[in-house]
């Protein structure tokens, strides 16, 4: 390796231990080619000279930070998006959550919450919805606002309306939302049993006994080390024979929690922890 | 003639067969099945170097293309696994809607962001992830195409000392991609694609 990238190396080291110093957000964790890549990407927009120049506008710039935050997280989400999996989730997931008198939803790394609206929409079709709390988390304050707001690209409808139906949904899919000008505004009763609130997976702790976590492509975005720190935060927040569901390239496989669970749906990265389950 | 110049005109002579690469890889588009077969198919079990592969794909598909690639050919061709180890002597392809990347550690990362030159995965983001793992140590190569995907990725390898070499166009099923690339780069070398399994085979030396 030459002197320059090996130095360039050590800056974006500083640069994450700078922010994580300064704003609490620790990313030093994360896989690096795309941390890197989501930096750079910033820095050859911002005019600056060095990541380590960077770095001291970053300290002292609140408003610039915001700006990398989002960059950072990476926030490319969909409703319904894979649809197979939600079906798949109707079919091992949902008979299961029907036998529990309360249902508790976690969607760890939920971003504009895309994904929260269409579990609310599935679990509304299953009949579960008025018996289930669906919490909805994520670092990025920014994006939790929008989720809040359920108020979506008018654009996307026509892509979403299609996975809706390639996932098994049973209904018209215009009923669950009012289109505005350029805008699809969720149903307010989607809404009610959703709580939003920031979480960071990196340094917050459990909160609560679930039934269901998802967690879909976030991992992909941490080290082992971190990804093995989550896994014991879901395992140490899940019921014994609740779910956990990952997106399509991530695996619990390797994780000393391997064990800890059951693969239940083939060719889908649906989980089940083990344990004594308790059948009401 | 002195000895010392005997040995520098000898060294320029073997230039490039004293380079070890790590790694080759692969960015193809449009018409990219065939080409792609063309290449590996020559190719033995025991490569001293990975090959890492992005085809832009529907984002539906399935793992059928590497099946049977890995079914015709000797070398084992499958596809990247998140935090996978890279070995010598395999071919990777990247998954369907999903970013490839190679991690300083030599494991491949993933991500779903957006799309860049509206491709997931795409050439670009595969080759400077590995220029800056691998270079100089890296050989980079495009191939048949409809778009410019690659051009930058290709450049980034140049600038870090990579070898770099394009799909003569005339020899692509679709040539705007390797246009595009050489426009961009000015490429070290432009092959027919049936020299490019040929000269990779030529880069497979034994480790001294």
């Amino acid at each position: 390796m030459d002197e320059t990238s090996e130095n360039e190396k050590i800056e974006f080291d500083l640069l994450l231990q700078a922010i994580y110093q300064k704003y609490g957000y620790d990313f030093r964790n994360y896989s690096k080619a795309s941390i890197r890549r989501r930096i750079r990407h910033r820095f050859s927009r911002s005019g600056l000279k060095t990541i380590s120049e960077m770095q001291h506008k970053l300290l002292n710039d609140k408003q610039f930070f915001e700006v990398l935050l989002l960059d950072l997280t990476v926030n490319v989400t969909e409703m319904f998006r894979d649809p197979s999996f939600f079906k798949m989730i109707r079919k091992t997931v949902i008979p299961e959550l029907k036998k529990q008198p309360f249902i508790r939803v976690w969607h760890a790394g939920c971003s504009s919450g895309e994904e929260v609206y269409s579990t609310a929409i599935l679990l509304n079709e299953e009949g579960l919805y008025k018996n289930t709390l669906i919490y909805a988390t994520d670092v990025n304050e920014a994006v939790l606002d929008k989720a809040k707001k359920g108020i979506f690209s008018i654009d996307r409808m026509k892509d979403y309306t299609r996975n809706y139906r390639n996932a098994g949904g049973i209904a018209s899919f215009a009923d669950y939302y009012t289109a505005r000008y350029d805008h699809a505004i969720m149903d307010n009763s989607l809404k009610k049993n959703i709580v939003f609130s920031d979480h960071n997976l990196v340094t917050d702790d459990v909160f609560g006994e679930m039934n269901l976590i998802i967690c879909r492509n976030v991992l992909i975005y941490f080290s082992c080390d971190l990804q093995e720190r989550v896994f014991g935060l879901f395992w140490e927040s899940l019921r014994s024979g609740g779910f956990l569901c990952l997106g399509s390239k991530e695996t619990i496989r390797f994780s000393t929690y391997s064990d800890d669970f059951e693969n239940v749906a083939e060719g889908e990265k649906i989980y089940r922890k083990n344990g004594k389950i308790t059948l009401i | 003639m002195n000895v010392s110049k005997l040995k520098q005109k000898v060294s320029k002579h073997s230039k490039i067969q004293d380079r070890k690469y790590k790694a080759v890889v692969i960015g193809v588009s449009a018409g990219g099945q065939k080409a792609l077969k063309t290449i590996l198919l020559g190719l033995p079990s025991d490569l001293t170097f990975s090959i890492i592969i992005v085809i832009h794909r529907h984002s539906d598909s399935d793992d059928y293309l590497e099946r049977s690639l890995n079914s015709e050919c000797r070398i084992r061709v499958k596809q990247a696994d998140e935090k996978e180890n890279i070995k010598d002597g395999v071919v990777y392809l990247a998954p369907p809607n999903y970013h490839l990347l190679i991690e300083d550690d030599n494991t491949f990362s993933m991500s779903v962001e957006e799309t860049v030159n509206y491709a997931r995965p795409a050439i670009d983001v595969l080759f400077e992830s590995a220029a800056y793992a691998y270079c100089p140590e890296l050989i980079g190569i495009i191939l048949t195409g409809a778009n410019y995907d690659g051009s930058r990725g290709l450049k980034k390898i140049k600038e870090m000392g990579g070898l770099t070499i394009v799909q003569a166009p005339e020899t692509a099923e679709v040539g705007d991609m390797p246009r595009a690339a050489i426009a961009a780069v000015e490429p070290d070398h432009i092959l027919p694609l049936k020299e490019i399994g040929p000269f990779l085979m030529d880069m497979n030396l034994e480790e001294e």
